[in-house]
């Protein structure tokens, strides 16, 4: 380990899904079938393949996600880089994604790590408007908890 | 300086101030009067709310001419932005999504 890694965070989010592990690997590698669950891109399942992610850009977040596939593991596993893109990049995020599929009783477990979280990122400056629509839901209970 | 989380919620606790900031992040910078016509609240009342959360660090004014333009500082929102707990929101609602599409897939 070293400390930089030491230093850094991951995010997990786990869910078993009662389907195919061949069908869920379709879901998570065909960019038309990923663009109506996640993001509009042009993802091909090549380890090197550089692409974006879009969404609708706001101000102070130009909406684009900056990726390189990293591991292509066919119904396995499959990485990619998840990175700040054009100006933002320099100070922004710089993660890896990381799908896992797991067969299980009743289906795959479908895991998805988010690595690479420094601490600075925990206050993050750009993409703070990006996060504004989400946050706003549960900002009502925290506040009413404030008086 | 940054506002400290308390005062930034309680900023952002009253709805009509709360409307006038979303108001300014998603339509970019525009004038009191321009936020009065939609905010359904008297032109002293907008103002009064600018002043509070120009305090806060979320709004910034700039005079032009013999107006005042007021635009949004989400950078301001910084203290309450987690990047984790924003992406574990952010996740576990595209899981929700892959799964209604993995329903309606064939197999």
């Amino acid at each position: 380990m070293t400390k930089l890694a030491a230093a850094t965070r991951s995010l997990v989010v786990e869910r078993e899904m009662p389907h195919p592990r061949e069908k869920i690997w379709r879901a998570l590698t065909q960019g038309p079938l990923i663009e109506e669950w996640l993001m509009k891109n042009d993802f091909q399942p090549v380890v090197g393949h550089r692409f974006n992610f879009r969404a609708t850009p706001m101000p102070h977040w130009n909406g684009v996600t900056d990726c390189q596939v990293l591991v292509v593991e066919p119904n396995e596993r499959l990485s990619y880089s998840w990175n700040a893109s054009g100006e933002e990049a320099a100070g922004g995020l710089k993660t890896v994604v990381t799908w896992t599929l797991t067969p299980t009783k009743g289906g795959v477990l479908v895991r998805m790590e988010q690595s690479g979280f420094r601490p600075e990122d925990e206050a993050g400056y750009q993409g703070a408007s990006y996060g504004w629509q989400r946050f706003v839901g549960g900002l009502e209970r925290v506040a009413a908890g404030l008086d | 300086m940054q506002a400290a989380p308390d005062d930034l919620f309680k900023t952002l606790a009253d709805p009509t101030r709360r409307a006038i900031f979303e108001r300014l992040v998603r339509d970019g910078e525009q004038t009191v009067r321009a936020l009065t016509d939609r905010a359904g609240v008297s032109q002293p009342a907008v103002s009064k709310h600018l002043g509070v959360l120009k305090l806060a660090g979320l709004v910034r004014d700039r005079p032009e001419g013999r107006s005042v333009r007021y635009s949004a500082e989400p950078q301001g929102l910084a203290p309450l932005i987690d990047w984790m707990s924003l992406y574990g929101a952010f996740w576990r609602d595209r899981f929700d999504r892959l799964e209604t599409l993995l329903d309606r897939m064939d197999q």
